[in-house]
């Protein structure tokens, strides 16, 4: 018998790790103490987005959304607003800057304003059941093109929603199945690209933990589209919750005779592998990925030819990608293409992070501005801070500055302004960043992950990452900026395939962007967002001082002095600047002055 | 299991949609219980109960059945609103789960309010 509430509760990666697992064990316990197992129903469901507040749980029908729980809340929580019907509103979201609560979902910014395609089901099904994604129009589309379309409509279709690869490129989706389905083969297939790698994106992990089956639905439509009837799905193997969830789905879809021989009795075979990558992020790469697959080292090779798993035609779109597709064929080419702006069309889900106060899991159509997506969805910057750039598309991407905020998210006018689409990946960094600093950590992770095959690539991000580190380290030289540009054009230049063409992009764009902050350091010696260690100096202001003694007892090194209610001193000698009594300060005395000023103030 | 035909997909999803229905908090009309502690003492659960099982017998699908608190009239608990769409909410008083049966027959699904049960029709002005 159905149930009068369903308990939606997030059992995501990051929620598991909150701990929403014990939350959900607790939930069950308190039920089945009021004897409510008939009624209340606690179902698991996919990332809700808004990862930062979790564990999350949303009731249902009333939608009303908790947040930041702990087991010792769920006692009172499951008495109150399951048994006696009052909302709980001290477990409930405020607003930065408010003081009362939001209780339903959908009246929550981060909520109001995003739009779901790829992410329609979330928190809306438990991932594990297919019978609730085919209640949600699940499969239909799939009965759609196998009885009633031919593969050139149904490719025709997906052309005029103007859909583009969601992985990074951008490449039109339509047109890249069009060309496949004119190749003459005994076999094709067909990948899902899961891959996902950038630092910070997740994406394709929450969108296979949410909803499984509209990834596997758009698989089966773009290989009926191509003619192919095998495919793998290419996850990587730290994504163990996404595999398994997949995998499961998979077993469910055949068992329905949603995958395997003649899918709705209508003569179409389809079936697909899970292929475990082992999350090397060159794999991302399309012909690196095909060679993991064929069991060869994963190296990018020269394009063309086109990338071709076993030398076969081959259509490898990205897991947002095909999520979409159900959604396009279900709801209309027309209905897809009115969202977006003139090249871009329909939705983009981004993994907001970084210094936002709603970091977490976004849908927006495109052409939504920047500063939409910060402010509105993610609720600003954190502890009053100011805005410096919001960096999109992870390592192959760019810094976008403050002042270019109203930018329309937009495949074309991110490229304009430095910066990429990407897959998806959105930190925003505030006024306490180094641009220097964050560029290094960028280039770090592409002297990581470069497969070592090009030697512009492995040297040059290993060289620019040297300079950036001496930059770091106030021994910048004049002409280092130069040299940066130089070497990052002709690793773009160089190198065989899009990780190496794009590995500069941050430094290339933070220094297009704030080549003051690169000469501040390399001239003045100066690091004018406090963050490299070795430009600068803790100080404590006499003047501010109240002599607590709060930053003395914090202090691990025994670099603080002074006699209690009278001002405190820092040992140079003795200061490793770990930053613990900046941290601690409340009254502000505590500084960062540069090496600069404070020589002068010697010299003086 | 058997595999599915397309016809099929509407079964499968028929199995499940009045919970879908449910979690997407729409509905024809909403039926709620008061459920104060109140309520409770007074005995709203099996007045509760016996609406999950009319909605289950009668396989209702586009109805969502709801609790909320305290509706502030004590004395007259259990008590049932009903919320049909584009009129007024009316208010059950002194329920009991038959007369909540007959609530569910007549009024819910038949459109027609028992007026000798009812309270009153509209809700409090909040402000």
């Amino acid at each position: 018998m159905p149930h009068r509430a369903n308990v939606m509760i997030c059992t995501c990666t990051n929620c598991i790790s909150n701990g929403s697992l014990q939350i959900k064990e607790a939930l069950e316990k308190e039920i089945s103490k009021h004897k409510l197992e008939d009624d209340i129903q606690v179902v698991p469901t996919g990332a809700s987005g808004l990862c930062v507040k979790g564990p999350i749980l949303v009731v249902q029908p009333d939608g009303i959304f908790y947040q930041k729980l702990k087991t010792k809340d769920i006692p009172h929580l499951v008495e109150e607003h399951l048994l006696k019907g009052r909302p709980v509103e001290s477990l409930m979201y405020v607003s930065p800057g408010e003081k009362t609560p939001i209780p339903e979902l959908r009246e929550i910014p981060f909520f109001k304003d995003q739009r779901l395609i790829a992410l329609r089901n979330r928190g809306m099904i438990d991932p594990d059941k297919i019978e609730e994604y085919i209640a949600r129009d699940g499969y239909k589309a799939l009965a759609k093109v196998l009885t009633s379309m031919a593969p050139e409509a149904v490719i025709e279709e997906i052309k005029t929603s103007g859909l583009r690869g969601r992985g990074g490129a951008g490449f039109s989706t339509g047109r890249k199945w069009e060309s496949r389905r004119k190749m003459q083969d005994d076999m094709k297939y067909i990948i899902c690209n899961a891959d996902e790698g950038d630092p910070g994106a997740f994406m394709d992990r929450s969108i296979i933990e949410a909803d499984p089956h509209s990834v596997l639905e758009g698989m089966a439509i773009g290989a009926y589209a191509i003619g192919a009837s095998y495919g793998y799905v290419y996850v990587r193997i730290e994504y163990p919750l996404a595999i398994e969830r997949m995998e499961l789905a998979v077993e469910q879809a055949r068992e329905y005779g949603l995958l395997g021989k003649n899918i709705f009795d209508t003569g179409f075979d389809f079936d697909v592998e899970i292929f475990k990558g082992a999350g090397a992020f060159v794999c991302g790469e399309t012909t690196a990925l095909v060679a993991s697959i064929e069991s060869k080292p994963p190296e990018p090779r020269q394009r063309p030819p086109r990338t071709a798993l076993w030398g076969k035609p081959t259509v490898i779109n990205n897991v947002e990608t095909w999520a979409n597709v159900p959604a396009i064929i279900n709801w209309g080419a027309k209905w897809f293409a009115e969202i977006g702006t003139e090249k871009s069309k329909g939705t983009k889900v981004f993994s907001l992070a970084g210094n936002v106060n709603n970091a977490g899991l976004v849908e927006v159509p495109m052409g939504i501005t920047l500063k939409e997506i910060v402010y509105d969805i993610g609720g600003g910057i954190p502890h009053g801070k100011k805005l410096k750039a919001v960096q999109t598309g992870g390592p192959s991407g760019g810094f976008i500055p403050e002042r270019l905020l109203d930018l329309p998210v937009d495949y074309e006018r991110l490229q304009e302004a430095g910066a990429i689409m990407g897959s998806g990946g959105m930190v925003v960094v505030d006024e306490d960043t180094c641009m220097v600093d964050v560029a290094k950590y960028f280039i770090e992770f592409g002297v990581d992950e470069s497969c070592g095959k090009c030697t512009a690539c492995r040297e040059g991000s290993d060289v620019m990452l040297q300079i950036l580190t001496r930059i770091c380290a106030g021994e910048g030289q004049e002409g280092d900026i130069e040299l940066l540009e130089e070497l990052g054009q002709a690793v773009i230049d160089a190198s065989l395939c899009g990780l190496g063409q794009s590995l500069p992009n941050p430094v290339l764009s933070a220094i297009r962007h704030f080549r003051d902050e690169y000469e501040a350091h390399i001239r003045d010696k100066h690091c004018p967002a406090g963050v490299c260690k070795p430009l600068f100096q803790f100080k404590i202001d006499e003047e501010k001082c109240t002599g607590c003694g709060l930053c003395r007892k914090h202090c691990g090194h025994g670099a603080i002095q002074g006699e209690s209610k009278s001002p405190h001193t820092i040992i140079a000698d003795k200061c490793t600047k770990c930053g613990a009594c900046y941290d601690v300060c409340t009254f502000n005395a505590v500084t960062k002055v540069a090496n600069s000023v404070m020589e002068a103030a010697v010299s003086h | 299991m058997p595999k599915l035909k397309p016809g099929d997909l509407d079964k499968v999803a028929g199995k499940v949609k009045r919970t879908m229905l449910m979690r997407e908090g729409s509905g024809r009309s909403k039926v709620i219980v008061h459920m104060g502690t109140c309520g409770i003492a007074a005995g709203a659960r099996p007045v509760m109960k016996a609406l999950m099982d009319e909605m289950e017998s009668r396989d209702v699908k586009d109805v969502l059945l709801t609790i909320s608190s305290c509706a502030g009239l004590c004395s007259r608990e259990p008590m049932v609103t009903v919320e049909m769409e584009g009129k007024p909410a009316v208010k059950y008083v002194d329920m009991t789960p038959e007369k909540a049966k007959e609530v569910f027959v007549k009024h819910v699904l038949g459109g027609e309010m028992i007026k000798e049960y009812a309270l009153a029709a509209g809700s409090e002005r909040t402000f």
